[in-house]
């Protein structure tokens, strides 16, 4: 793969059932493209974490993920409330996810450490009051 | 040990079965969804007693071999149509999660 790829999707803020529709779609191009099989699952579950985190906290937003030669890159950018204390929201069991949101299953506080967790480096730009810009690269 | 081989044992049923001959290779249990796809592995069992529609997401994306429903915790139709189509293996229990991993635990 000499030439990078892009693909760019919307996160509905309103659906919750449908939340994670966009990493499917993720999982299923990076199988086309050939990639490793760990490597997909590490893009695809950061990226259903972003995803969940935009539809619990910020009404959606986009995802943008690149496929070059040396890693995937993927972009979430919403127009939420913001990352009042990152530091604090890194930490795992750190949530403010409501009830109804933790009956669900989620809302433990695992979002952001997971999605650490999975991927080679992540980068969090929050603006209270304006949105959140979350980078994360997976090295190939 | 497939998948197909856990719902023909005793106390366990297939609900949902697209990729039966899929190989297990370790069991994971646990209800909290983010928790699941930090820990669970590639190929594991999931054994929960969540049943909401997020959960074939979740499954599909950690990539198990398949969720086990404990309890008699029943999916809607809603979640069995959603993975036929996802080809994501859902088998059913009374069992309680803790005697369904043990039933599993000399087999895998």
């Amino acid at each position: 793969m000499s030439e990078s790829l892009t693909f760019h999707y919307e996160v509905d803020g309103d659906n919750f059932t449908s939340a994670g529709q966009a990493s499917v779609k993720v999982k299923k191009h990076l199988r086309e493209l050939g990639l490793d099989a760990e490597t997909i699952r590490r893009v695809s579950i950061a990226m259903y974490e972003g995803e969940i985190n935009m539809v619990i906290h910020a009404s959606g937003g986009f995802a943008d993920v690149t496929v070059d030669d040396k890693c995937v890159t993927i972009v979430l950018t919403d127009r939420g409330p913001g990352i009042a204390d990152v530091e604090q929201a890194m930490q795992e069991g750190f949530s403010t996810a409501r009830d109804n949101i933790r009956s669900l299953g989620f809302g433990a506080g695992m979002g952001l450490p997971n999605m650490k967790r999975y991927t080679d480096s992540m980068e969090i730009n929050s603006v209270v009051g304006e949105g959140t810009v979350i980078t994360m690269k997976v090295n190939l | 040990m497939t998948v197909s081989q856990i719902a023909a044992l005793d106390g366990f049923e297939a609900a949902v079965m697209p990729q039966g001959d899929r190989e297990v290779n370790g069991c994971y249990i646990g209800d909290l969804l983010s928790w699941v796809m930090g820990r669970a592995q590639a190929d594991n069992v999931w054994i929960t007693i969540m049943s909401n529609i997020n959960i074939l997401a979740v499954a599909s994306l950690a990539d198990t071999a398949c969720i086990v429903l404990a309890e008699g915790v029943e999916a809607d139709e809603q979640i069995l149509d959603g993975a036929r189509a996802r080809g994501i293996n859902i088998i059913r229990t009374q069992l309680p999660a803790y005697e369904a991993a043990v039933t599993l635990s000399g087999l895998i």
